[in-house]
This record gives structure tokens, sequence and C-alpha cells, in this order.
């Protein structure tokens, strides 16, 4: 039997029945729309992830003081304060993986200049700083070595800040600004990073030296974070290990004591992100297609219930020669048809939800042409699976029976 | 003359649960070629279990079936199937149209079964058949938008367009008012003129005096099988009263 012709019966017998082709269509349009918009969401947000952690550096290495833990219960870190300036003399010295190392010491407080406001927070670092957490000076200077031995009054600051600082437009850099009590200078300006996909705003930072920030804002000696960055992105884990050997020798800590700090590379951050979305993403599409199974179901029920209110066209095609096969491929191609473009349709649809909700979280618009590939056999499938039982039981009907039906 | 049907000695059984009923009782004829053949009988008498057979829709439980020639006994389905469509024209009481299809589509459909015949010619042979039942004009109506007799026309198109050796009708007229009736008697007339072969079952003796031979079944027999003055449809129409449209 000839395939156009039961493609042409099949279409036909389609549109006839709009609606119901349509409210056929819609269980297929959810489902698969479902899974292409989790599994491209899945991509999106891995992806964007990934380029956060690019974007502050595959090499960066942070170091934190330890949660003091008691019986296992983490109760604080105010009062264990580790780091020490001397850490990160030993790192630099000794560390033969880690390119470059600073100290991190940061607050919050209140950004004034002229009349106008900002709350902000304030990193202080030396002059290697930027270069590790990947930022760069848009005009202006980096501040030097010399300003951290003198504890300089001076600050590089983000886009956010100048906007809200100097709303009229006239150059920061030279302009003295202060951080709660304390001047500071603007020499530098950084460009800018826009948000992050956590929605944070990487622009709303001042920079100064650590000495600044510990001596004049703090009044403290001891440092929050150590950063540093490994000499390739293949030493990460190395530079991580030399860096974990080197603050167990400063610290003192015998064999039988536990680290008093922590390092974590980019890569870690990464793979604990990544797992955790990955699982998510499974779990979404797993419902999704839970949602496409029924949807399978229901089309497999117009189906049976078409089989029977079409009786007596089935006796009709029987009794002008159609041939059991022929009413088999029929009511198959109908429902592989219904499948496909409730498919087409749910693929569409699936993709300009996942295009709404990326561009309103701020991350990548991803197309996996294998979730859409999947999708298409997964409905052609579907179609075939679900409309095979209707499809048996039309042909088995016997025409006279058939014609006879009312 | 060439035989269209030949049955030998049919007999159908029906098994209604432990009971048989012997539907046909042994049933000979021939058919040969361009006879117009009326089955009368009773209600009951088994016009209908002997059309499906005819019709290649029913199987005999014994006897012999030929048509055009072959025999139709120990076919398969699927054999049976491609016999009525390139042997068989069916024309039914109900008209048994595909509702919201054109009247093009349904005589069309036939051919859709036939994979040797192509699209166009398809289209070509759908149009002459509609010409043949003089629906010219109705082509791309509806049946909805048809009349009953109407409808009964673009069913006859379609049992005419896979140019069968015979045309099997039953009841084609039970559904329609005498007038109507007429005029699609006239049309099988007509037809039967140009060469159509034609078994026309009935229980009315006033159309089938407009066929050309009667074959009287009753309670599975045979019991009488003569020709008929045949009388012309279209001259019964015209002597009908003209305020037959109440
Ligand atoms: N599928 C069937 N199962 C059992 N008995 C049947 C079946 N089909 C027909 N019969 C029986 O066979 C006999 C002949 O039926 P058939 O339908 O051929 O009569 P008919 O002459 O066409 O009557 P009518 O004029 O009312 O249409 C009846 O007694 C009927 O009950
Ligand atoms: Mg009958």
């Amino acid at each position: 039997m000839n395939f156009f012709n039961l493609l042409k019966i099949a279409l036909q017998a389609i549109k006839r029945n709009k609606t119901r082709a349509l409210l056929t269509m819609l269980g297929i349009i959810i489902g698969i729309g479902a899974v292409i918009t989790m599994v491209s969401l899945g991509q999106s947000s891995k992806q964007s992830i990934n380029d956060q952690i690019s974007d502050m550096g595959t090499n960066l290495i942070t170091v934190r003081r330890a949660w003091n833990r008691r019986a296992g219960v983490n109760v604080g870190t105010t009062n264990v304060q580790t780091l020490k300036i001397a850490d990160v003399n030993a790192i630099a010295d000794r560390a033969k993986y880690i390119a470059s190392v600073s100290p991190v010491v940061s607050s919050s407080g209140q950004l004034i200049y002229g009349s106008n406001n900002w709350p902000g927070s304030i990193q202080g670092g030396n002059e290697q700083f930027l270069s590790i957490r990947k930022f760069a000076i848009a005009s202006g200077t980096n501040f030097t070595a010399d300003d951290v031995r003198s504890s300089a009054k001076v600050c590089i600051i983000g886009k956010t800040v100048q906007d809200n600082l100097f709303p009229d437009g006239e150059s920061p850099l030279g302009k003295v600004i202060r951080f709660g009590r304390i001047p500071l200078k603007v020499i530098g300006v950084l460009e800018s990073k826009g948000n992050n996909q956590m929605g944070q705003d990487q622009d709303d930072i001042v920079i100064a030296p650590y000495t600044t920030v510990q001596k004049r804002i703090l009044a403290v000696t001891y440092l929050q974070q150590i950063v540093a960055s490994a000499v390739g992105e293949n030493y990460v884990d190395l530079a991580a290990m030399e860096i974990e050997n080197i603050l167990r020798g400063t610290h003192r800590l015998t064999a039988d004591k536990d680290n008093d700090f922590e390092v974590f590379t980019q890569q870690e951050m990464l793979e604990t992100m990544t797992s955790v979305i990955g699982f998510l993403t499974i779990l979404l599409a797993f419902i999704a297609a839970i949602s496409l199974l029924v949807g399978g179901i229901g089309i497999m029920n117009i189906m049976l219930v078409t089989v029977t209110e079409r009786t007596k066209e089935i006796g009709l095609r029987m009794s002008i020669g159609a041939t059991k096969k022929d009413i088999i491929q029929q009511f198959l191609y109908e429902s592989i048809i219904l499948c496909l473009i409730g498919g087409l349709v749910g693929i569409l649809f699936g993709l300009g939800a996942s295009y709404v909700i990326s561009s309103a979280l701020n991350w990548p618009f991803i197309i996996s042409p294998m979730a859409v590939g999947i999708s298409f056999v997964v409905c052609a499938a579907t179609g075939i699976f679900f409309g095979l039982y209707p499809a048996m039981k039309a042909a088995s009907l016997d025409p006279i029976q058939a014609l006879r039906y009312e | 003359m060439n035989e269209i049907l030949k049955v030998e000695n049919l007999r159908r059984v029906f098994d209604v649960g432990a009971e048989k009923v012997h539907a046909l009782k042994g049933i000979s004829f021939t058919v040969t070629e361009n006879e117009f053949v009326s089955i009368m009988g009773t209600s009951g008498s088994g016009k209908s279990t002997l059309l499906n057979i005819l019709g290649c829709l029913d199987t005999p439980t014994s006897g012999e079936y030929y048509i055009d020639g072959i025999s139709v006994s120990d076919r398969t389905k699927d054999e049976l199937s491609v016999i009525r469509n390139r042997k068989i024209g069916f024309v039914f009481q109900a008209y048994n149209l595909l509702a919201r299809t054109s009247a093009l589509e349904n005589v069309e459909l036939p051919l859709l079964y036939n994979s040797s015949i192509s699209a166009s010619e398809r289209h070509e042979r759908a149009k002459h058949a509609l010409e043949l039942v003089g629906l010219q004009e109705r082509m791309y109506h509806m049946p909805n938008q048809l009349s009953g007799g109407q409808q009964q026309r673009v069913a006859i198109a379609r049992a005419l367009v896979n140019d069968p050796v015979i045309l099997l009708a039953d009841e084609a007229t039970g559904n329609l008012d005498t007038r109507t009736s007429y005029e699609i008697m006239s049309l099988f007339q007509e037809l039967n003129a140009q060469g159509k072969t034609i078994a026309f079952v009935t229980h009315e003796p006033d159309i089938a005096v407009f066929t050309g031979r009667t074959i009287q079944l009753r309670d599975g027999h045979i019991v009488k099988d003569e020709p008929v003055k045949t009388q012309s449809a279209r001259a019964a129409l015209e002597a009908l009263p003209p305020s037959d449209d109440y």
C-alpha cells in the first residue's frame, strides 16, 4: 500500500477533527515543552556557573579560617582568627605552584562623597589582588606595594559605586570619598563585570590596600581570607596541597590536629554546584517525562474513543478495499502525526519558555540539540506505542458489524 | 456473454450461541455481463447475507463463488480486500459518506487504497464519476450540504470510480421518498444501459420492476428467478403527479 496515500488519509482524518486533534496534542505539547524547558534551563544554569567561576579565575584558590566545630556543630568563626600576614608571606616565599597571593580583609559601611551616600563594602588586598580576582582597571591605576606598606588612604571603586557617588558624571579620579570616617582618595575605576548568576552586583565594590582596611577601618591584625592563583589551571590541586602543607607548618599543627583553615579551589566549587544542578535537572526532567507519559496515555485514550466513534467509517473503508494493514497504518499515522505536531509545538514552546526564563535570570540561553532530537524520537515512539493498541483494535473490526454500527 | 458472478450451492450458517441460524441454504445462480438483477424477499430471508458474500465482505460456510472468472473461496482477508477494491462497487442504504469531507474526496476514497493509481488520475476519475451521476456542480460540497438523493448519488459515484465489474446495492432507495427513489433507479438504468452489471437488493416490488431480472429469496432458498418486464424509471418519474412536493 502506498505510503503517501495512507499519509493523505491520516491527514484528512485529522483535518476533519481539528478540535479533537488539538486537545489530543495538548498533553504532548505540555510534556515535551516541560522536558525541553527543564533540560535547557539545567544546561543554562550550568553554563552560567561555569562562566562565573572562570570569570573569577579558574586558577583561583581561596583560604578561609575553619569553622569552629564542637561535636560536629558549627558554632561560628568569630572568635578564631588563625590567618595572619605571615601565612601570606610564607606562601609567597615557598609555594612553587602559586603565581600570586593576596590577603583579604573586608568590611562594610557607608560610602560618602559630598551629599551622596551609598551603603557599600570594602575589600582589602595587596597590589596583586586585582589580577588574582580578575578585576581590570578601566581608568586610573592600581595601588602599589608602597601604598600597601604605608597603609595609603587610596581606593579603587566599581562602576556601581561610581554611579551612585558621582551621579553627575564627574570623574572620580583624584576625588576623596569617605568610608565611614576614613577619607580615601580614588585612584582607579574598575571595568564593569555586571551581575553574577546569583543576581549579585559585582560592580558594587571598593578595593583598598589590606593594611588600610586592617589598621584604619577595622583595627585588627588578622586576615579574613587569603586568595591565590595557581601557575596554571592544571596545577590548582597541587597548589592547594602546597598551601595546606605550608599553613599547617606556620600554624604548628601536629599530625593529630585538624586544619584550622579551609582551602577551596574554584574547581571544587564548580564540581559541587554542577553536581547539585545536574541532580536537580535529572529530577525535573524526570517529572517532565512523567507528564509526557500522561500525554501519551491521553493520546491513546482519545484514539480509543475515536475508534469506537469511527466504527462506521472503518467499516466503510474496509468495504471499499482497505486491508487490515491499511487501517492499522492509518490510525498509527494519525497518532504519530498528532504526537509529532504536538512535539514540534512543545519544542518551540519549551525553547520559548527557557529563553524567557534564562534571560530573566541573566543566564546564557542554550538550545540543546540532543534534547530536541531525543524529544522528537520520544514523540514518534509515543505515537507508535500509544497508537498501536487503538489501531489494532480498529483493524480487528468485522466490516459487516462495523458498517451496521450506529 | 461473460459470467460476472457465479455461485454454486452457497450456504451460510451463523453460530448464535448453541444455536445455528441457516441464513442461506444452498443458493446457485449466475449473473452475466450487463444484467440488472434485483434480489427480493421478505425481511430475514437472507438478502443482505447473500449480498455481503457476493461483495466479498463475508465468506460462505460452504459452496463455490466466482467473480469475474476467479474463485473467491479460500482467499485471505487481505486478498478479499483487494478484490473489493478492484472488482466491486458497494452502495448502502445509509450512504455511508465520510462527514466533513467533500463529495470529491469521498469519491476518491477507493482509489486511495489502490497504489497503482496516481493522484492526477484519481482526481480525473473521481470528477468523471461525479459527472456520471450528475453532480459536477456539487464536487466541493460536504455531505451535510447535500440532500439524501444527492448523497446517494455521491455514494454511487464512489462505487463507480474504481470501474467495478459489478455494482452491489443493498436497499439503496430504502431511505428515499418515491420521487427520489425513481430518480436513483433511473440513474441505475442509465448506468446499466452504458454496460454496468448491477445486483440490487430491495423488498419493494415497485422498485424491482425497473430491473431486468428478479431473484426471489424465501428462508434462505431461491424460490423464483425470472426475467422482469422492465419499466422505464424515467417514464415512471414523469408519470408521478407534480403535486408530489406536497
Ligand atoms: N451476524 C449474524 N449472526 C447471526 N445471525 C445472522 C447474522 N446476520 C444475519 N443473521 C440471520 O440471518 C438471516 C438473514 O438475515 P439477512 O440480514 O440476510 O436478512 P435480509 O433479507 O437482509 O432482511 P432485511 O430485509 O430485513 O434486511 C436472519 O434470520 C438473521 O437473523
Ligand atoms: Mg438486509
